[in-house]
């Protein structure tokens, strides 16, 4: 009994460590103090209407919210082709390129967004739009890989040449059987490939053009202006919303997968 | 047989992945019409061969035929072929409709007709949405699954979709309708029953199958003609009463039903001595000629003792559910037995053989045959091994000196390092060691048959892939790892012709 208490107390304490500054942030966005910890008399949305209301702010959002899906629409079109490529190499070829394209998950941020920065203005673009959408890119495409690659080795290998053998043509049995077949792992790469764009800063600091900001360098810059920033309780109402709507992605992105267990697993009891 | 019959042959079709050859040389034909097995156990080259067939691979050399028209290089997608695969392949995001209806909904024809202006124009035209339902309804009522269109596929049993499976490949109506061991993952009942389907399915609709299965009765009940395959090679092609009544060689005949293999020997007209005695047998072979012999347990009648041709014992009996398995021992020999009466075990009988069942096959392996060399330490290597030997047999009364020279007779020294030598062993000369460091050389045993009072077993070695058949009473397992030892005076060295110099 003891022993349960102890064990109950523990996960609660160690969700409290990991929850608490953000249910935080949360409470104190619906208050007007400037410094969270002051609690200024009473409950108000009067942040989350300057947040609306500030131009600025709203810009940034949606440069984040259009990079975002650019780059993850992206990633995971060439995220789900290099994994097929791979997937139907022959194994030399697939174990290499298979490390090949890992190396950014593991590489030091920093570093990949050094190199892009430099390769960038070598090519003499510079830091533009271009060069933006190609780190995040890099960023985000080793992750649908990983996500899409495990579908294609549970997938039957019987079922395209299946498709093939009923008449259908390379380029048919790959949109009509292989695709439908990943679509849950490309799915789910592309919800990674989203958050991962969204909340990244060091990539996005060092290749985007000196004008343009997202949400995660706007704040950046804003607090390493020693949060005197007149937006800077507004981010509050910012931050709450980014969590909540990412919470709400994590909670749809489990129950798809959790549907598609539940299907294969029929699959299999038969 | 007419040239046009042949709807599909095969000429010296070579499959190979990196460098391991998985079919050799394999010519074949199939009939139209014809209902052909691919026999053999896994790993045979069966599946790689029907999946060239297919298409989905390519042959490494040679060429297949469909129709008189090669076919070697054209995609699965355009070939009048369809499979049935092992399991199913169903489209589990498609229902059953949809599924039958893939191949359809792709098939485009060329409609010839007249325009407003009497012209004959040719459009190419997908086939309508009442044609593919008629064409899918009628499938469903032939593997008796009517009223399962909207139904997930998913959600059906094995048998079932089973039958979905050969419903979507002959709704194409092919040419040729191919299946991968289709039955395999269906328990035995429903096995036995789909067999007999899929029989009368081939009457009704007239298409040429091949089939490929490892289940020797499948083949037998459902074929019209056999192929029997082992290690990437035709043993047999023939019916299944030539089959399993001629067999041409031991492996044929041990993975046919069951079978009693013994070693013999001709010893006179249509007259061959095994189990101690001679028997009169109706196959024409040289006298002395070492021969396998094959009697099927069906075909071995007992009697009391003294009244039949060999006496012996009865050492077990096996209850069958329709006959009584028994093995009869005589002398060092074990022959196996079936009957519908028992005998108790130890009950001294006698057997009857009639000269009728009697059937002779040339035996393949009198001895082991490899081209090899001498060492620098007079050893001699074949085989993927080095092996120590007496190499004073290559020249007659000859001896080596300290120095590990060859003196000859008259006093001439040779140095044998590098010559090239025949090399002969004998079956029984082999010693198979478990222990893979502690031979000579090591490889792989790749079969074993049992014959009367031995095992033949078959080494075959990593690199060269060379075979050291063995004779042994010890029993091993297909795949066991095992070393080979031989006795250096058991090794026989000849010179090779070229080399003497």
């Amino acid at each position: 009994m003891v022993k349960k208490i102890f064990q109950r107390g523990y996960i609660w304490l160690v969700l409290a460590f990991l929850y608490a500054p953000i249910l935080l942030l949360a409470v104190y966005s619906f208050n007007n103090s400037q410094v969270i910890g002051q609690w200024s008399d009473e409950w108000t949305v009067d942040l989350y209407k300057q947040l609306f209301a500030s131009g600025e702010l709203m810009t940034t959002v949606a440069n984040t919210l259009i990079l975002a899906f650019v780059s993850s629409i992206i990633s995971t079109v060439l995220g789900t082709m290099g994994a097929i490529g791979m997937f139907y190499s022959k194994k030399r070829t697939r174990n290499a390129l298979n490390t090949v394209t890992q190396i950014p998950v593991i590489n030091a941020e920093i570093v990949t967004a050094i190199s892009t920065a430099l390769v960038c203005t070598m090519f003499a673009f510079g830091r533009t739009y271009v060069s933006l959408l190609i780190g995040h890119v890099i960023l985000t495409f080793p992750f649908v890989v990983l996500n899409v690659t495990p579908k294609l080795k549970q997938m039957d290998s019987n079922l395209y040449e299946a498709a093939l053998d009923l008449g259908a043509t390379p380029t048919q049995a790959l949109f009509k059987v292989v695709i439908p077949q990943i679509l849950p792992g490309i799915f789910s790469g592309f919800l990674i490939a989203i958050t991962l764009s969204l909340d990244d800063y060091i990539i996005t600091t060092f290749t985007k053009p000196s004008t343009f900001n997202t949400i995660s360098t706007f704040v950046f810059d804003a607090y390493a202006k020693g949060g005197r920033s007149a937006d800077v309780p507004a981010l509050r109402a910012l931050s709450t919303i980014i969590f909540a709507v990412i919470i709400i992605m994590v909670i749809v992105k489990n129950i798809v997968s959790n549907k598609q267990d539940l299907k294969t697993k029929g699959e299999k009891r038969r | 047989m007419e040239k046009e019959e042949k709807i599909i042959v095969l000429q010296d079709v070579v499959k190979a992945y990196d460098g391991q050859v998985a079919v050799e040389k394999m010519n074949f034909y199939v009939r139209k019409g014809e209902f052909v097995t691919l026999l053999g156990p896994s790993g045979c080259g069966k599946s790689t061969t029907l999946r060239m067939i297919a298409g989905f691979e390519m042959p490494t050399e040679g060429k297949i035929l469909l129709n008189g028209k090669d076919i070697t290089t054209v995609p699965p997608y355009e070939r009048p072929i369809n499979t049935v695969f092992q399991r199913y392949a169903l489209f589990p995001h498609l229902n059953v409709y949809d599924n039958i209806a893939y191949g359809l909904k792709l098939k485009r024809f060329r409609n010839t007709y007249i325009d407003k202006n009497g012209k004959e124009k040719v459009k190419i035209e997908k086939l309508s949405k009442a044609v593919i339902d008629a064409k899918v309804s009628r499938v469903l009522k032939l593997v008796d699954l009517e009223e399962f269109e909207k139904r997930d596929v998913t959600t059906l049993s094995g048998g079932q979709q089973q039958r979905i499976a050969i419903a979507r490949a002959i709704v194409n109506e092919p040419e040729i309708l191919l299946l991968d061991e289709p039955l395999g993952a269906l328990d035995l009942k429903m096995r036995k029953d789909m067999q007999l389907e899929l029989k009368e399915m081939h009457q009704k609709l007239g298409i040429t199958f091949i089939y490929v299965t490892h289940d020797q009765e499948e083949a037998l009940t459902m074929s019209d003609t056999v192929v029997v395959m082992s290690d990437g090679v035709i043993q047999q092609i023939g019916t299944p009463k030539d089959i399993y009544n001629e067999p041409k060689n031991s492996f044929v005949a041990d993975f046919i039903g069951e079978s009693n293999i013994f070693s013999g020997t001709m010893v006179g007209n249509k007259k061959v001595r095994f189990i101690n005695k001679v028997f009169d047998c109706v196959d024409d072979f040289p006298v002395n000629e070492k021969v396998d012999v094959v009697v099927r347990p069906e075909d071995i009648f007992l009697a009391d003792e003294g009244k039949g041709m060999v006496d012996g014992v009865i050492i077990s009996s096996i209850f069958k559910g329709v006959h009584y398995e028994m093995t009869f021992k005589v002398g060092k020999t074990e022959v196996l037995i079936q009957d519908t009466m028992e005998r108790k075990v130890g009950e001294r009988c006698s057997i009857h053989i009639r000269p009728d069942d009697i059937h002779i096959m040339e035996k393949e392996f009198d001895c082991n045959r490899y081209d090899g060399y001498i060492t620098k330490r007079n050893t001699v290597c074949f085989a993927d091994g080095e092996f120590e030997c007496d190499v004073t047999q290559l020249y007659e009364k000859s001896h080596l000196d300290e120095e590990g020279y060859l003196v000859l007779e008259n006093g001439e020294k040779i140095d044998l390092t590098d010559v090239d030598v025949k090399v002969e062993v004998g079956l029984k000369d082999i010693e198979i060691i478990d222990n893979e460091e502690d031979g000579d050389a090591c490889g792989n045993i790749i079969s074993i048959v049992y014959k009367g009072d031995h095992y033949q077993v078959i080494i075959r070695t990593d690199e060269e892939e060379e075979d050291f058949v063995v004779d042994t009473e010890y029993v091993w397992n297909e795949n066991d790892r095992v070393s080979v030892k031989i006795p250096p005076n058991k090794i026989k060295l000849k010179l090779k012709a070229v080399n003497q110099k």
